[in-house]
């Protein structure tokens, strides 16, 4: 099975076909209504398959992935948890799915009201005055949120705020998300473990600062102690605080990014509640925002009247569109009944659970890895690869290593604070057999490195494909099957 | 603690913390500012079995009214093959990240390189991306892409006849970013071509951009676009609709260097606005200044065929603020969804589908206009949408309509209305459409 | 050990410049290339551009990498090395021999500020 590795357009025959439509009941030719000069005039090559090709195609190509529910999948900073069958079930219902965005709103209150309500439940959990659902994943929700921050300083004449602190220790997505707002980033340092280094923040916060970009626990892993401290000094200066969501999950249940004095936030709802990743997307990425910028918040809005029903509002303050619609509404479905399987009941643990998950797996090998900075974590931590240097293995190869052992790598070379980064997150939902499995075998291959570097060094063995040539992927970029049919 | 998505045992909480060498789960905790730490009880609803989930949403679902839908504005009530929803529910697909590992992930990158080998094919482009979020933020992104690969020019024309709700997130982008965008007029239900010219002798256009079809369902004549364009060292992006090119001419066609639009229309479902994709493509020239993911294909070594992201070099989390875009991921599955559609419906499917859909939406013109209530507003070609003219009360039409169980045509004010049809509405259908309107 | 060839000035930031009249030539140092590793793309500016010393006139991209590369020296873009495009390897094969650019110097005295290569062989042992 493993070895399938034709292409779809590889099994294509003239003359077979895979779908069967109505017959033409008109008698009007439409298309010969439109002049010759604005039809294609190009050959369609494309595949002429079965249904029942595609469907063994497809399958025999999703058996050369790896997913959550394939192994554990302890991919820091991404929140690889289990996400929920019947948030599919519910997100396939033909009431959802058939519903057309642009129709009158009257025919539309379920679809309105889980959007409603599930923007309710985020404000509620995180401590905001009310949510927007339209940014389609969590870089787009970063750019909505800093369009958020700008057009509050616009809407009060103080147009020289003009910059945004960032950590030197942050994601590139905040740096290249304040660059696509039209923000100038200037680079607050870190100290070793990775929190703001306050005295190197008090001279930058001037009256040409907009706010400050931050994640909290940072990208450590590590709770941002002083951050109450920081908010006072951001808000002083006249500046807002964006808190990136990437690192909720080990807050929910515990602390609430409003109540820490941040204005605005992400969530990723592909993280923090469960949605999956799909193997880079559809995610969503709700902005909320505290009382006094609610009115900034990006166009259409849903609210509810004082008679129980919902509208859509496009309202003028606002920073003006960032979706075509009301962003990725089947994610949403999936999130708001991961919230409500939940309930308030449940939801309390999800973070406590993350980071004793986390901690748990930390202690339990650093022995063999070296742990850079000590003490409690939250949801994840990052090991400067391996604890013995002298054997030549590095991060990398560890990480292609547990390939070979059934479970997906870490984050590797992330944060950049460190030469042999190893980020491991291993959310809520993987039980405490599954992290000693994870332990045993991270313990196996710092023995193999120790005994047989080697080994660790040409792994992995035993995946579909290993040691794939990326530099000849760069160099000469095969972007399409024409392309690789005239190179080959 | 134990739930059926959390699985710790009271027995897993007391090996877990004697390893870690704490009494409680709250010592994990204690570093945080205790004024900050949550006291309270969530101010949501209380957890629910899964019996009464599945009650609530079908409760939900109710208040939603699914209509026979003769209306697009962007979003189109397609057919999609029964195979295609059961292909994505593949755990192996849906539940996997980025493909960072390329060893346990050709599934996804192989997916992703046949994806932009159709997206290629259908726009006449040398190259796509792995796709963006939707139509319109991948036309925004187009706008950076002619503004950075124009050197020293920052202005960018849309035209006036792109989707108000396309224009509206491009207008947001250009704003906060700082790109100088003028709307370039319509005449007569089609971009003022005649305004273009004078707009280039000033010297800083960067690119113009234009729909296809437009906000009205015309299929506008860009001949000479590209040229004038090019001659003045700008470029052209044109919006379309990927399901049309299978019979329309092609962007490339037209000497388009960027073009990008919603995938919606390959057959994916309304879902209320999404999750659709935007997918982008261009000529090899500017490959470089291409936002988003990109596969490759290459070998590995054992010399086997396999695919991995490239071009990496160009992305946020290498170059930070001096990245092409701050996009991170694609719209993976959704990708998947268009490559399994495409692949399904193959070379005769789509071009059977835009008959079939244009076809029926001459006849409902044809006979609309033989009503003698409705006038042609604009004499121009189109496919599947088109806008007719009326005196007749629109909004009492469309409730009336509603009330039968149909979602009737766009209102574009002025007494215009834009109708769509797809290959789906049967001529029952679209007679009823007629019989309920001609009651009217 | 990566190479500091004797006869070239070089900035900190792991440019090499060869200065001959007023036009100096512009490249990356064979450490710079090392630390970069296979060297995938050169963002080149175009022949006509301005450049001013400390600020960046382009870029050199690896597989997971890239780095901007910073003028020297001030003035205009006489030429730029095409064959970086089909070949960027080149400056891993021979980053002496890889130029990037020529600049007619605006202001030759730039280049006093460069460091010599004794100077810049510590820098990279640093």
């Amino acid at each position: 099975m493993k070895t399938y590795d034709k292409l779809i357009f590889e099994l294509s025959r003239p003359g077979r076909k895979g779908y069967e439509l109505p017959a033409d009941q008109y008698a009007t030719d439409g298309l010969a209504a439109i002049p010759a000069d604005m039809l294609r005039k190009e050959p369609l090559d494309l595949p002429e398959v079965s249904e029942g090709d595609v469907v063994r195609h497809y399958t025999n190509l999703s058996n050369k992935n790896f997913g959550v529910d394939t192994g554990f999948y302890p991919l820091g900073s991404c929140t690889m948890k289990y996400n929920p069958k019947i948030n599919e079930e519910v997100a396939a219902m033909a009431e959802f799915a058939n519903v057309h965005p642009l129709q009158d709103p009257e025919s539309v209150q379920g679809a309105l009201e889980v959007y409603y309500n599930l923007q309710q439940a985020l404000a509620a959990l995180a401590g905001f005055a009310e949510f927007t659902l339209n940014p389609y994943a969590g870089a787009h929700g970063e750019l909505t949120g800093l369009m958020v921050m700008r057009q509050y300083h616009i809407s009060r004449g103080d147009t020289k705020r003009t910059k945004v602190i960032v950590p030197d220790s942050a994601h590139g997505t905040n740096p290249a998300s304040a660059m696509v707002a039209g923000l100038e980033v200037v680079e607050v340092k870190s100290r070793p473990n990775g929190s703001i280094d306050l005295e190197d923040l008090k001279p930058l916060l001037d009256d040409t600062v907009a706010g400050i970009m931050m994640t909290n626990p940072n990208t450590l892993g590590m709770f941002e102690t002083e951050i109450v401290e920081i908010a006072k000094l951001v808000h002083e200066a006249g500046g807002l605080l964006y808190y990136d969501g990437a690192n909720l999950n080990p807050l929910l249940g515990k602390v609430r990014p409003g109540d820490m004095g941040f204005d605005i936030m992400h969530i990723n709802l592909h993280k923090t509640f469960s949605t999956p990743h799909g193997g880079g997307g559809p995610g969503s990425g709700p902005v909320g925002v505290a009382a006094h910028l609610v009115d900034f918040l990006p166009n259409p809005r849903v609210k509810k009247g004082e008679d129980g029903k919902f509208y859509v509002e496009f309202g003028d303050k606002s920073l003006g569109s960032v979706s075509t619609f009301f962003g990725n509404f089947g994610v949403m479905l999936k999130a708001y009944a991961y919230i409500l399987s939940l309930g308030k009941e449940n939801i309390k643990n999800v973070g406590p659970m993350a980071t004793l998950n986390a901690n748990y797996i930390k202690e339990s090998l650093k022995d063999d890895y070296l742990l850079p900075i000590q003490g409690v974590c939250k949801h994840e931590f990052v090991f400067d690869g391996l604890k013995d240097k002298s054997t030549g293995v590095t991060t990398l190869n560890v990480a292609k290593r547990l390939l070979d052992y059934g479970f997906h790598a870490p984050t590797i070379y992330f944060p950049l604070l460190f030469h042999e980064s190893m980020m491991i997150e291993p959310t809520e939902t993987e039980s405490l057999e599954t992290l000693d499995e994870f332990i045993d075998v991270m313990h196996k291959v710092a023995k193999e490195a120790r005994e047989n570097p080697q080994a660790v060094i040409d792994a992995p063995l035993t995946t579909p494909v290993r040691h794939l040539d990326e530099t000849g992927a760069a160099l000469h970029p095969i972007l399409t099957y024409k392309a690789l049919k005239a190179n080959a | 603690m134990s739930n059926k998505f959390i699985p710790h045992t009271e027995d897993d909480l007391r090996v877990m913390l004697e390893r870690i060498g704490v009494d409680c789960v709250d010592a994990l905790y204690a570093d945080v500012p205790q004024e900050v730490i949550f006291q309270g009880e969530y101010d949501i609803p209380s957890a629910m079995s899964e019996v009464e989930l599945r009650k609530h949403f079908k409760e939900l679902g109710k208040k939603n009214s699914q209509l026979t839908v003769f209306a697009g504005g962007g979003v189109y009530d397609h057919y999609s093959p029964s195979a295609v929803a059961h292909l994505l529910g593949r755990s192996e697909f849906y539940t996997a990240y980025t493909p960072y590992q390329p060893e346990i992930s050709q599934g996804t990158l192989q997916y992703i390189f046949e994806y932009q080998t159709m997206i290629a094919e259908l726009t006449g482009m040398e190259a796509s991306n792995a796709s963006m979020y939707d139509g319109a933020t991948a036309t925004a992104e187009a706008m950076f892409m002619m503004v950075n690969s124009a050197r020293k020019k920052n202005r960018v024309l849309i035209s006036a006849t792109v989707s108000p709700r396309v224009a509206e997130v491009v207008k947001t982008y250009a704003k906060f970013h700082g790109v100088a965008l003028d709307v370039l007029p319509e005449k007569d239900g089609v971009t003022d071509l005649s305004l273009l010219d004078a707009e280039l002798a000033k010297g800083d256009v960067a690119g113009l951009i234009v729909p296809k079809p437009n906000k009205y369902g015309i299929i506008e004549d860009l001949t000479g676009v590209a040229d004038k364009l090019h001659a003045a060292k700008g470029f052209l992006t044109m919006n379309c609709d990927p399901s049309t090119l299978a019979v329309l001419r092609t962007p490339a066609g037209w000497g388009a260097d960027i073009a990008c639009g919603d995938g919606q229309t390959l057959g994916m479902p309304m879902e209320f606005g999404g999750p659709y994709l935007g997918f982008l493509a261009c000529g090899s020239g500017m490959l470089r200044k291409m936002p988003g993911r990109v596969v490759g294909a290459t070998k590995d070594a054992d010399g086997k065929r396999c695919y991995v992201l490239t071009l990496q070099a160009r992305e946020q989390h290498i170059r930070r603020q001096k990245a092409t875009s701050n996009i991170c991921s694609n719209q993976s599955l959704m990708a998947l969804y268009a490559t399994i559609y495409v692949a399904l419906m193959g070379k005769e499917g789509l071009k059977e589908v835009n008959k079939l859909a244009c076809d029926g939406a001459h006849y409902l013109c044809d006979a609309l206009v033989k009503s003698g209530k409705f006038q042609i507003a604009f004499d121009k070609p189109f496919l599947k949408e088109f806008t007719l003219k009326t005196d007749l009360d629109v909004k009492a039409l469309n409730k009336k309509l509603l009330a039968n169980g149909i979602m009737g045509p766009l209102d574009l004010g002025d007494g215009l209305v834009e109708f769509a049809v797809t290959e789906k509405r049967t001529k029952e259908e679209i007679d009823q459409l007629i019989t309920l309107i001609l009651e009217a | 050990m990566s190479k500091v060839l004797d006869n070239l000035l070089y900035s900190d930031s792991h440019e090499w410049v060869s200065v001959d009249g007023d036009v100096a030539t512009v490249g990356i140092s064979d450490y710079a290339q090392h630390a970069l590793g296979s060297i995938v793309y050169v963002d080149v500016p175009e022949e006509g551009d301005e450049v001013t010393a400390g600020e960046e006139f382009g870029a050199v991209e690896s597989v997971k990498a890239a780095s901007d590369l910073i003028s020297p020296v001030s003035g205009e873009v006489i030429e730029v090395n095409e064959a970086l495009a089909d070949e960027p390897g080149a400056i891993n094969n021979d980053a002496f021999g890889a130029w990037i650019m020529k600049v007619r110097m605006s202001d030759p005295s730039e280049v006093e500020k460069l460091l010599d290569a004794a100077a810049y062989a510590k820098l990279c042992e640093e």
